[in-house]
């Protein structure tokens, strides 16, 4: 019966290119659509989590209520034990200091005198030690406008926003100018290596890339860190695992009633990010309640409408015999069968979509500009086994279900006024 | 002659109940406050939230326009000058040879961490040239009788768009201050004492700032020697003084 149906489907067009072409769009715009959303909010919150979060952060206690401030002066001290602990307690993290400093951004003239200066907005990380992962996780190399990586102490990159301002060239040098950890005067004269563009305002806006030792020594901060980040070792961020992590940290390094004391942050805690990660999680079923709840009143129209069609059809099987029940159950097999088809065409295509668009993303750098929160300048979709089915199910689910509602007009039908319906 | 006599008495009598005249104590406050020059050496305690630390400094100013000091002590610090001009600010750092300007919201910067400003130290103008004065009731402070006076800005540029100031009743010094943003929010409160005659002036010899929006238990400033009216020599507030 199967085959009969599908050749029924196949010859008879009228019958199921308009539920195929709905079913096949539906499908395509889940799948797609997911992959993208999921992509977004993931690449939010990996950005976020390579440049301010990490997978976990560790702050003291009054660095964290105060940390918009960037105050250095409660900042993390004793950093190179907690580090040797951490490495020890927690193998499976990469940990890593970060500084981060405001202050001002000064262009010498020929006499050492002001020349131009604007706002900066200071971060250092390890630059210098072969092999450090932060440039890579950072995107530093990449995004290396003119000049290139420091490669020795009282180097420095700078914004490339900033150097064309100011008429910065690499080789030049700058200061910059700020507070010490101590509150002292901070003036540290860098030359400038390369100039940097992310494609992100906040990070584009005054910012000076220096070697996290340039920066213990220029702000007295020796044996100190504005914050330490964990990220776990295979790049991917598993909430359950840090919830474990932050537990056992708090019992071993954190002390009670001391404001100095180490504390330790998820990502899931910080910038608003566990939201993120939820719309992102819950992404892909959004759009399935969408499909099936749209697609079914479209699915059941498109029945009704094929029901009216094909009204003196099922009038002549009637007449001949067939019972109510057989004919509507054979109209599920059809939906099935439209289902399928028009589920793996959407998903497939849905796929395609999400896999170009996993590779090349789209590019807002152009209108992202001047957009203040964290976010990538390409977004991307990705591509999940979940894909896979997350449309081909609802696909089938919706068709069904149209069809199933519009079936029940079968059941309308009286049998001793078929013979004068079929007359007319 | 009897009659005029009474007239007299009772009028002195009804001036004695009235308010004092709010710019009259401000002119008198100026008048301890402000000189022609003055040399002051100073240390200022800063008592942050993890450790204090002292900074001595030698100060030179002349008017109100023109001010230079160099920073003595911590090693970290010596060395460091810094010099005003009008509304202008430079500062000199001995470890990078370079003298930086200081302007737009880094003036608003604490100075080497303390409860004060660079724009708190510029702004060394007369009271009764940027505010108007209003006088609002007596109050005791360590035993002292004070005027109560409250501030409004009359010119734009000021740090404070409000104050509310203590002065004292007998010496004309103030003895406590309150500073107030454009919101009416309080910013920085600042209590002096110590207050010796000093060449026929009462002045302040112990500042306590305390930057209110700032954790921390304020910021100490000791004068250890103030001289007014000077010799001072003209290079001294030039460029070339700072990297001298």
């Amino acid at each position: 019966m199967i085959k009969f149906l599908f050749r029924g489907i196949i010859r008879d067009k009228s019958r199921s290119l308009l539920p195929i072409i709905v079913v096949t769009l539906g499908v395509f715009l889940t799948v797609f659509m997911s992959g993208f959303l999921k992509g977004i909010f993931n690449d939010i919150t990996e950005i976020n989590a390579k440049f301010t979060t990490g997978h976990v952060k560790i702050m003291t206690r009054a660095y964290g209520e105060n940390k918009d401030q960037l105050p250095n002066d409660l900042a993390l001290m004793d950093v190179k034990n907690l580090l040797n602990r951490l490495k020890l307690d927690y193998p499976y993290m990469d940990w890593v200091q970060r500084i981060h400093t405001g202050g001002l951004l000064d262009v010498p003239d020929s006499l050492g005198e002001t020349r131009g200066q604007g706002q900066a907005i200071g971060t250092a990380v390890d630059l210098l030690t072969p092999g450090s992962p932060e440039v890579d996780r950072m995107n530093i190399k990449k995004s290396i406008v003119k000049g290139s990586l420091p490669v020795k102490q009282g180097e420095a990159l700078i914004s490339d926003d900033f150097a064309k301002k100011f008429g910065v060239s690499t080789g030049d040098k700058i200061t910059l100018f700020g507070s010490t950890m101590n509150g002292s005067m901070m003036f540290k004269t860098f030359v400038v290596s390369g100039t940097l563009r992310f494609g992100n305002s906040i990070l584009d806006r005054g910012a000076i890339f220096m070697d996290i030792r340039d920066a213990q020594l220029a702000l007295d901060m020796d044996d100190a860190a504005s914050e330490v980040l964990g990220y776990f070792k295979d790049g991917i961020y598993n909430d359950q695992k840090a919830q474990e992590l932050q537990a056992s940290f708090k019992s071993k390094y954190s002390r009670q009633g001391d404001e100095f004391s180490p504390e330790m942050f998820r990502l899931v805690e910080q910038e608003g990010l566990g939201d993120y990660l939820k719309l992102g999680n819950s992404a892909g079923a959004i759009m399935v309640f969408i499909f099936v709840f749209a697609m079914s009143i479209v699915l059941w129209n498109t029945g009704l409408l094929g029901g009216l069609r094909r009204y003196s059809e099922f009038g002549i099987r009637l007449a001949l015999g067939e019972e109510k029940r057989h004919i509507y159950i054979t109209t599920i097999y059809e939906a099935i069968i439209i289902g399928i088809i028009g589920s793996v065409i959407g998903t497939g295509m849905g796929l395609g979509a999400a896999y170009y668009m996993q590779n090349y993303g789209l590019d807002i750098s152009a209108i992202s500009n001047n957009i203040g929160m964290m976010l990538p300048s390409v977004y991307k979709a990705e591509v999940t086994p979940g894909l896979f089915y997350l449309g081909f199910f609802p696909g089938l689910i919706a068709t069904v279900l149209g069809s199933a509602l519009a079936g029940f007009a079968i059941y309308k039908r009286e049998t001793s006024q078929l013979f004068h319906e079929l007359e007319v | 002659m009897k009659k005029i006599f009474i007239l007299v008495i009772l009028t002195i009598l009804l001036m004695s109940f009235a308010d004092p005249d709010a710019n009259v104590i401000l002119d008198k406050v100026d008048k301890n406050m402000s000189s022609k020059n003055r040399i002051s050496e100073s240390e200022m305690i800063i008592h942050g939230r993890r450790t204090s630390r002292e900074i001595k400094s030698i100060s030179y100013s002349v008017g109100l326009k023109q001010s230079f000091t160099e920073y003595l002590s911590p090693a970290r610090e010596q060395g460091t000058k810094m010099l005003k001009l009008e509304n202008q600010l430079w500062i000199y750092s001995p470890s990078t040879d370079r003298i930086i300007q200081i302007s737009g919201h880094m003036l608003r910067q604490s100075v080497m961490g303390s409860d004060l400003s660079y724009e708190d130290l510029m702004d060394d103008r007369k009271l009764s040239d940027i505010y108007t004065a209003k006088f609002t009731g007596n109050e005791t402070i360590d035993s002292r009788n004070t005027y109560v006076l409250e501030l409004i800005a009359k010119v734009d540029d000021v740090a404070y768009q409000s104050q509310k100031i203590w002065v004292d009743a007998e010496r004309f010094v103030p003895l406590k201050e309150e500073m107030f943003a454009k919101s009416g929010q309080l910013l920085k409160r600042s209590t002096l004492s110590d207050v010796k005659q000093v060449q026929g002036r009462w002045f302040p010899m112990t500042i306590i700032y305390k930057d209110v929006l700032k954790e921390g238990n304020g910021t100490e400033f000791k004068i250890t020697s103030v001289k007014f009216d000077q010799n001072i020599p003209d290079y001294i507030f030039t460029k070339a003084a700072l990297k001298q």
